[in-house]
């Protein structure tokens, strides 16, 4: 396979200590495997994720993204951007359509960024890493990677809603996308394709405005998977991951629940199928332990 | 003419959403919706929209401002595109209601004590400081942000939380001294500085 | 060719007909009990060489006569086309051998269905003679149209474009009728996104241009008197001139009218002059002038104006339109648009309940209005209060509350009333109603009937027959434009409400029709259902009693009186249904090849077997347009159908006499299934009413049982539709179950 060769946005949450810093672990685990290169884009900032507008509005909110555009573009010339967290994607590519749609909000974004010597052209593309993993490695580039199948193992994909829409995979539904599925049965595990809550919105940002409203659609989505048989679930998005995983203790608490559902990434379940260590694939991260995926990773 | 007679010429009339296409991100696609109410079913929290989005596009299209823009309804916005992958006339409702949130904040219109209000104020300003955002002063600033007796009581419920985080290297409290952040900080603060000068000169004034 | 008839049989061995029957038998049968001259057997009768057999037969031994025993009529019709003698067909495939199992127990049965087949097929042609036209008239191309708007525009340049020269009549001063003092109209091509250019005056100029169509302005109908291919019609101008013109057939575009808006109260019309309908709001446009739209009251400019949605239509209210107009929500989108062009800042509203915009470009022009900041508001208007300031109160019903706004102009968006003449069935429809509410209004629509527009010299009236809600009929079974007037068509809004494109590719639809009546009738062959069919009917004129039945029963008013209260027949008017052959009570109608004998020479061949051999009979006479394809349908299906059933195919079921009814029970049939398409209002009979009089008829049935101290059951009629596959054939099996129950008729000699 030929090595492909990305321009990498890892964004805030992958950063080391942060909530979604095992994430990245992974990630990196699973393109070493696929022969996939990710330069990170020199000096990136935030994208101001999906909260971001309350404070910042729509220009300083798209010129964000513009200014990580446009660093890729002088830096990582040539190469498409790439990004794992699914805000991170949305809000780039979301820019980059905006700019070229509106000529006004163009000339402005690139006024502001001539203030930081900038200059944005928006001419690369801008992916989610989930893209890459069903367009160019393919399903089946997937199996043929994968040393320890997962066998025996029942995974409910958890899309959520901003690696789905607007933008999605293309060729999925937005009601019932099919690849998360696609991907754990090419790692050898079973899949859930009638999961219900497969898009089910998890609160995003609300999570932590407003707890108990969102606590309680995530709920939802953790019962659905025990109904299913799920042994944990699996998700592309980081913030669904934390909002899944870190709260059963709270949603416990308030409904009397015995939750305890571990919450990975379909790259931990990459990197644990493609033989790697459990350290390798960020296991060590996880708030509930992903018990039954240790056991074959140290296998 | 008394006040209610005012108020109900006004009524019906464009003014307000005139003011909507001018003023809030793409305000000029309220006109095209069809009230079908696809978007209304579509909302996760929809229970706790007192407007859902097709009936604020309706009262945006009746004149009646203040109703919408002091509404808590827009902040209830998860932004889970369910809306914008539905609508049969392709509305971007979930920016709509982005752009009126932060309208109504602008004009001073927005509930106190909004929480996603505060929240997204406060991760914003976080955002600013380093260009990158500090999950850990982040939470603290949410916590205080009622106060410092309130901060603690939060920050003591949500304890466990913090302590299962911190152990799978989630959460750092070394972060509360410096952090990651850009280089070129000041580059990055001219930039949003001028972005927001911008975009403060384009609001038109209708009040 | 000579005039000796002389009688071909052919038995078709091909499609397992040789495998299941004995095919020398079914030749003996048809050349002793048939008496055919001759009879010969062939593999596959439809194949080029069997056909040549047959064509070689007729040319070289005088064949005047066919009897085809092979697959049903409706099979293979383009291989047996033999336009030079009398056909009929033995339907063995569909019939027999495709409706009975295949097993030896049944063998005896079912060749004795073949062999009954055959004899029927063989006293049918007995009683036949090859159809050929009256030539009642001839060829005449000019096309009559009536009414000047749209759709009599568009007809008369696409009648003259194919060559046929066209008279049109309108009684206004000059053309274009209600559209011609537009200001715009409804767009018609992409993008759909304003109101477009009135298309009146260029189509005046084309017809003005056009050598083959002569127009008569202020001019109406006095009389309408002939057939298609010969109506001779007198057209009458205001200043009391009348010419007579020669008219091949008719297209009757004579449009519609505003509904009369003083019957809304409610809104303040009449009340305010600032209250107007959508039609009255083209003139406020018209007068305008490109500058801003001024209300009526005053001559202000107007600055906010509020549409209302379904005003007096698709309401239940007393002197409300029950149905919608169609047009009136897109024209209201359209009318708001105007004010967006001229009037500037101008607040527009359109207040809708339930907002349609059908069509190609609907659903964008609804679109452009919005873009344009047309308001839509969906909610109900409940009252308009006059002022200086028109107040409109209404239910917004998605913010759910009583609300009100002012503007300075109210537009109603009002329906479309047909322009048709008065009903030749009013009379009729009051002598029938049911209750006393039915007749008052039945009452009211025949004191109130409009001024005649054709004045028809016929038996049943004046006018075209009317649909509901008074529209103009047309598209009776399967074709738009068809009235119960052969080569007269209705077009445009006169017989339905619809918009100027709906409009136009309807006149040209009708002109195609009206052309083609024109060319049938020339060659004195039949319109649709019956396309091409020569045979018409024909009365023995010694035996007739004046009894006016077959005037009176015709559905499609072909029958005149001559001065001496004979009936007079019209060829062209004809449509070959036979209702006036099962209407008359002395059996002196009848078709060349069909008629009261033909039919009943075939019940009386059925062999009819003793009381003993414990084998029943059952008639089926089943309508040619639904039933009996049903039934084939069901053969080719492979549902099973009783072998003692015997099925004729009948043209209507209203061509059925009773005669044939009592001879079959007085032969012995144990069981009489009849089948009709669908008749009430919905009806689905193609020659309209003629299963609703054949029911009336058969109701009488009854008396004919008694005196024969038969049981009720075994004469039964169904409605039963083409796609009835299953029920069909049933329906007959039930008979059978039926005669099984109460016994063999006593009547088998
Ligand atoms: S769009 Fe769908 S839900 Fe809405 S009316 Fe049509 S069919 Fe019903
Ligand atoms: S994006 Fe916002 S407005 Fe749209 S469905 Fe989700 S919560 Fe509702
Ligand atoms: S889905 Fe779209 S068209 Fe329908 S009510 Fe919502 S915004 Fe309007
Ligand atoms: S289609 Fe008819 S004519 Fe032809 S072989 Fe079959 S039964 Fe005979
Ligand atoms: S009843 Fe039928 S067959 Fe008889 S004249 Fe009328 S249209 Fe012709
Ligand atoms: S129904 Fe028969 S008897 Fe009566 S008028 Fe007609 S032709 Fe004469």
């Amino acid at each position: 396979m030929a090595k492909i060769e990305l321009s990498f946005y890892p964004g805030c949450s992958s950063q080391k200590g942060a909530t979604s810093s095992n994430y990245l672990v992974s990630a990196q685990t699973m393109c070493e495997e696929l022969d996939i290169q990710l330069n990170e884009i020199p000096d990136w900032n935030c994208c101001g994720a999906s909260i971001g507008y309350g404070g910042g509005g729509e220009l300083p909110r798209l010129t964000l993204s513009a200014r990580n555009i446009a660093l890729s573009e002088e830096h990582n010339s040539g190469q498409e951007i790439v990004a794992t967290c699914a805000a991170c994607w949305l809000s780039t590519r979301e820019a980059k359509e905006r700019l070229h749609e509106d000529e006004q909000m163009f000339k402005d974004a690139n006024a502001a960024l001539s203030e930081a010597g900038l200059k944005y052209e928006g001419e690369s593309n801008v992916r989610h890493m989930v893209e890459v993993l069903v367009e160019d490695i393919g399903f089946d580039g997937i199996k043929s990677k994968v040393k320890k199948p997962l066998e025996g193992l029942k995974i409910a994909g958890y899309v959520g809603c901003q690696t789905n829409r607007p933008f999605g995979i293309a060729g999925e539904s937005f009601e019932n996308p099919q690849y998360l599925d696609k991907i754990v049965e090419s790692v050898g595990a079973d899949s859930i394709p009638t999961y219900e809550k497969k898009v089910q919105c998890c609160g995003g940002a609300l999570a932590f405005s407003e707890p108990e409203k969102s606590q309680e659609m995530i709920k939802g989505i953790i019962e659905a998977a025990y109904d299913n048989g799920a042994d944990m679930i699996v998700t592309p998005c980081p913030l669904c991951q934390a909002n899944v995983e870190i709260y059963q203790d709270n949603i416990n608490e308030t409904y009397g629940t015995k939750f305890n559902m571990p919450v990975v990434y379909y790259s931990t379940l990459m990197s644990v199928a493609f033989g790697r260590s459990a350290t390798d694939a960020a296991l060590n991260g996880q708030v509930i332990p992903a018990k039954k995926l240790e056991e074959i990773a140290n296998k | 003419m008394s006040d209610l007679n005012t108020a109900m010429i006004e009524k019906y009339r464009s003014s307000f959403l005139k003011e909507v296409e001018a003023n809030v991100e793409e305000g000029e696609w309220v006109k095209m919706c069809m009230q079908c109410g696809v978007c209304s079913g579509s909302c996760p929290l929809g229970k706790h929209w007192e407007h859902p989005p097709q009936e604020i596009f309706m009262m945006i299209r009746a004149g009646k401002r203040d109703d919408v823009l002091s509404s808590d309804s827009m902040w209830m916005c998860t932004s889970c595109y369910n809306c914008i992958a539905r609508c049969p006339r392709g509305l971007p409702i979930t920016h709509i209601m982005h752009g009126l949130a932060v309208y109504s904040k602008r004009l001073g219109l927005t509930p106190q004590k909004q929480p996603t209000a505060e929240f997204s104020q406060i991760f914003w300003d976080n955002l600013m400081k380093k260009g990158r955002v500090n999950e850990l002063k982040l939470g603290l600033s949410m916590y205080f942000k009622d106060g410092f007796g309130q901060g603690i009581k939060n920050a003591m419920a949500n304890q466990k939380l913090g302590q299962n985080m911190m152990k799978a290297k989630r959460m750092n409290a070394m972060e509360f001294f410096g952090g990651h952040s850009v280089k070129d900080l000041s580059g990055f603060q001219k930039m949003v500085k001028k972005a927001q000068e911008i975009e403060e000169g384009n609001i038109k004034d209708f009040k | 060719m000579a005039d000796d008839k002389k009688f071909a049989g052919y038995v078709c061995t091909g499609c397992g007909l040789g495998e299941r029957l004995d095919a020398g038998q079914l030749e003996t049968t048809a050349t002793r009990d048939g008496k055919m001259q001759s009879c010969k057997q062939h593999e596959m009768l439809c194949s080029a060489e069997g056909v040549q057999m047959i064509k070689d037969d007729i040319a070289n031994d005088d064949v005047t006569h066919v009897m085809i025993a092979a697959c049903s009529r409706r099979a293979k019709v383009e291989a047996f086309n033999f336009t030079d003698v009398a056909l009929t067909r033995a339907n063995l495939r569909e019939g027999v051998i495709w409706v009975r199992p295949d097993t030896d127990e049944n063998k005896e049965t079912t060749q004795e269905m073949a062999d009954d087949y055959i004899r029927m097929a063989c006293a049918e042609l007995k009683s036949m003679a090859k159809p050929s036209a009256s030539g009642e008239q001839s060829l005449n191309k000019n096309i009559l149209v009536v009414g000047g708007g749209i759709t009599g525009m568009t007809a008369a340049i696409e009648a003259a474009a194919a060559g046929y020269p066209v008279h049109l009549v309108e009684k206004n001063g000059a053309l274009g009728g209600a559209v011609g003092s537009y200001y715009k109209v409804i767009p018609t091509r992409s993008p759909y996104d304003a109101p477009a250019e009135n298309p009146v005056p260029a189509l005046s100029e084309a017809i003005e241009a056009d050598g083959n169509i002569t127009v008569h302005l202020n001019s109406t109908i006095t009389k309408t008197d002939g057939a298609p291919g010969r109506f001779s019609v007198d057209i009458a101008t205001e200043s009391g001139s009348t010419e007579t013109i020669s008219i091949g057939a008719i297209i009757q575009a004579s449009g519609w009218k505003p509904y009369d808006a003083n019957q809304l109260p409610e809104f303040a019309y009449g009340k305010s002059q600032d209250v107007v309908t959508n039609h009255e709001l083209e003139a406020l446009a018209v007068a305008a002038n490109g500058g801003p739209i001024k209300r009526p009251s005053d001559g202000k400019e107007v600055q906010s104006v509020c549409f209302i949605q379904n005003a007096g239509q698709c309401s239940d209210k007393d002197g409300h339109l029950t149905y919608f107009a169609g047009v009136t929500d897109l024209v209201s989108i359209k009318q708001a648009m105007y004010f967006k062009e001229l009037n500037g800042e101008c607040d527009t509203t359109i207040l809708f309940d339930n907002l349609r915009t059908p069509g190609a470009g609907g659903e964008d022009f609804y679109r452009a209005g919005q873009n344009a900041m047309v308001t839509f508001s969906k909610g109900i208007a409940s009252e308009v209060v006059p002022g200086d300031s028109l107040t409109v109160k209404f239910e917004d019903k998605i913010l759910n509350e009583q609300t009100e706004m002012a503007c300075d102009l109210v537009v109603l968006a009002t329906g479309m009333e047909p322009n048709s003449g008065p009903d030749p069935y009013a009379q009729l429809t009051v002598d029938m109603a049911e209750d006393e509410e039915e007749k008052a209004k039945a009452q009211a629509i025949l004191e109130n009937a409009p001024p005649s527009i054709l004045n028809l010299q016929y038996r049943q009236g004046t006018d075209l027959p009317h649909l509901k809600n008074g529209f103009t009929d047309s598209h009776f079974i399967c074709f738009p434009y068809e009235t119960r007037r052969t080569g007269i068509y209705s077009a445009g809004p006169v017989r339905r409400p619809m918009d100027i494109q709906q409009a136009r590719d309807d006149a040209t639809g009708a002109a195609l029709k009206a052309i083609q009546a024109a060319e049938n009738a020339g060659l004195g062959r039949a319109a649709h259902p019956r396309s091409g069919d020569l045979s018409f009917p024909s009365f023995r004129k010694e035996g007739c009693t004046q009894c006016k039945r077959c005037t009176v029963e015709c559905p499609f008013g072909a029958i005149n009186e001559d001065e001496e209260g004979y009936p007079m027949y019209n060829e062209s008017r004809c449509r070959r249904c036979g209702t006036c052959m099962g209407a008359c009570p002395v059996r002196v109608i009848s078709f060349e090849n069909y008629s009261v004998e033909t039919v009943n020479q075939q019940i009386k061949n059925v062999d009819i077997p003793e009381e003993w051999d414990e084998k029943p009979r059952i008639l089926v006479l089943a309508c040619e347009n639904d039933a009996y394809p049903a039934l084939d349908q069901a053969a080719q299906a492979g549902v099973e159908i009783n072998p003692w059933a015997r099925v004729i195919p009948v043209r209507c079921l209203g061509s059925v006499s009773l005669s044939w009814v009592t001879d079959a029970l007085n032969n012995g049939y144990d069981g009489i299934v009849m089948m009709g398409c669908r008749r009430d209002d919905d009806y689905q009979c193609h020659f309209v009413r003629g299963s609703a009089m054949a029911a009336e008829r058969m109701s009488k049935v009854g008396d004919t049982l008694d005196t024969l101290n038969l049981e009720p059951e075994r004469v039964i009629l169904h409605e039963v539709a083409i796609t009835d596959v299953e029920r069909a054939p049933q329906l007959i099996n039930d008979m059978a179950e039926t005669v099984e129950k109460i016994g063999l008729s006593p009547f088998k000699f």
